[in-house]
């Protein structure tokens, strides 16, 4: 009875005074969400669902006193029974709960380092266990160029803007043509006649503000590849549309040691994989020498169903997330084969060549070369 | 029989094909018995009994270079893809 009796609660006011002089244990009781948002200093986290699972063991001596606090002071008051249970014996609830304590000006903490806005904007990544809030930052933090703003980087560069990539490069020296709009998704009519680097860049920063964009409004050559990227990349989305650009950024990737997230696509046919230097295969161990140009149609020749670059470049999006993230199994040494008439997606193995003129044990490739040449000599 | 995925750049080639089913113990059996009905591919990918470099067969999803090359031998109901690389991005 005397349990019952007793005043269970304390102002926040009166909370510091008992916490110095009583050494009371200061007890959070709200969700790991709550937490991380903002909680008072030196105060013990243990969501009230997991209190009977982890107090006893957190906090082992029975007889120190306990201020409970939530946010507004409801949910601390409902846990006292339970504590009283476990055999505490002089539980308290702080009246007002966090609310309280932040009105008077006493200090608390974060263990956020998102604001309240990225916490909204990305709350479906924050509430996947594979992401959550560190890999949120890491996002944040994370450097990603893009070869193209074409088909394939159109869609690759509005999902990784989206997702808080924080820095996205994007490299391409062409104009918006009307005959993009079928598929390069980046761009709009207003958009025809300028630059594709410049529509980009727009469009994703109209999407993303928490997204710096890098634009380089020049073709990938010998001569550019090793400043742009030289800029800080940590990953390459190639979304080329030619054979010679695909050489030379596998040969620079590989010398500059960064991943290239892979794509390329004809007509009703695609294919995904992610080259990691020395890890993996590189482009070269996979095609050591490309098609005759008769047998290499651009998709201006042959033509390309509109939506395959949107699979496909998603495809690219989805592993230059999981590189950047650290999860997952990125597809090092996998080819992905889409076809899309089929709705079929086949696999097949890649595997490092050792005799690869690049990557191999005995490079015969150590600086760029011609690369024009190199796809249309034969 | 075992299937030939054949990649859209060499359909031309093909007639139109996609998929050809084809019969042989081996890579090079399939291929001669493949390009025998269609030259035009053999004249591409295979002239003189011999692996165009730009083109990668796989058995099984294993490219056949890293295995018995044409060697390698094929299941019946199995499936061979033939690829080449693809450029575009556009």
């Amino acid at each position: 009875m005397e349990g019952s009796t007793r005043i269970r609660e304390i102002s926040a006011r009166k909370a510091p005074d008992a916490i110095s002089s009583n050494d009371a244990l200061l007890l959070d009781v709200r969700s790991d969400q709550e937490w991380q948002i903002a909680h008072i200093p030196g105060a013990l986290h243990i969501p009230m669902s997991q209190l009977e699972e982890r107090l006893p063991e957190l906090a082992p001596d029975r007889s120190r006193p306990i201020i409970t606090y939530c946010a507004v002071g409801a949910r601390s008051l409902r846990s006292l029974p339970t504590l009283d249970e476990l055999g505490y014996e002089d539980a308290v609830s702080m009246t007002g709960g966090i609310v309280a304590w932040q009105e008077l000006g006493f200090p608390v903490e974060s263990s956020s380092a998102l604001d309240e806005e990225k916490r909204n904007r990305y709350s479906r990544h924050l509430l996947i266990p594979e992401v959550g809030e560190a890999g949120q930052r890491r996002l944040l933090e994370s450097n990603i160029l893009l070869i193209g703003a074409g088909g394939l980087g159109s869609p690759a560069a509005l999902y990784l803007a989206a997702a808080g990539v924080g820095r996205i490069g994007i490299v391409d020296d062409d104009v918006v043509d009307a005959s993009n709009l079928q598929r390069q998704v980046l761009h709009s009519t207003v958009e025809l006649g300028e630059r594709k680097a410049r529509s980009a860049r727009r469009a994703l920063e109209e999407l993303n503000p928490d997204v710096e964009v890098v634009t380089y409004e020049e073709r990938l050559t010998s001569e550019n590849v090793d400043r742009i990227l030289g800029d800080g990349w940590d990953l390459v989305v190639d979304g080329a549309d030619n054979f010679p650009t695909r050489y030379l950024l596998n040969d620079a990737s590989v010398w500059h040691d960064v991943p290239v997230v892979h794509g390329s696509i004809y007509r009703f046919e695609g294919q995904v994989t992610v080259f990691k230097p020395y890890e993996g295969p590189c482009y070269r161990c996979l095609f050591p020498q490309p098609p005759p140009p008769e047998l290499a149609p651009s998709c201006a020749e042959g033509g390309v169903l509109g939506v395959l670059p949107g699979v496909i470049g998603s495809l690219q999006a989805n592993e230059a997330l999981k590189l950047a993230l650290g999860i997952g199994e990125p597809a090092i040494g996998r080819l992905l084969l889409f076809d899309a008439l089929g709705a079929r997606l086949d696999e097949v193995k890649v595997r490092r060549d050792p005799d690869c003129p690049v990557c191999g044990e005995h490079p015969t490739i150590t600086e760029y070369i011609d690369y024009v040449e190199f796809c249309t000599a034969r | 029989m075992t299937t030939v995925r054949i990649p859209p750049t060499l359909r031309t080639e093909t007639g139109g094909e996609s998929s050809i089913p084809a019969s042989g113990s081996t890579v090079r059996e399939l291929l001669d018995d493949l390009t025998g009905r269609f030259p035009a591919l053999r004249e591409r990918i295979y002239p003189e009994g011999e692996l165009a470099r730009f083109v990668n067969v796989y058995v099984e999803g294993e490219d056949v270079r890293t295995q018995e090359g044409l060697e390698t031998p094929v299941r019946e109901g199995g499936t061979v893809i033939l690829l080449p690389a693809m450029a575009g991005g556009c």
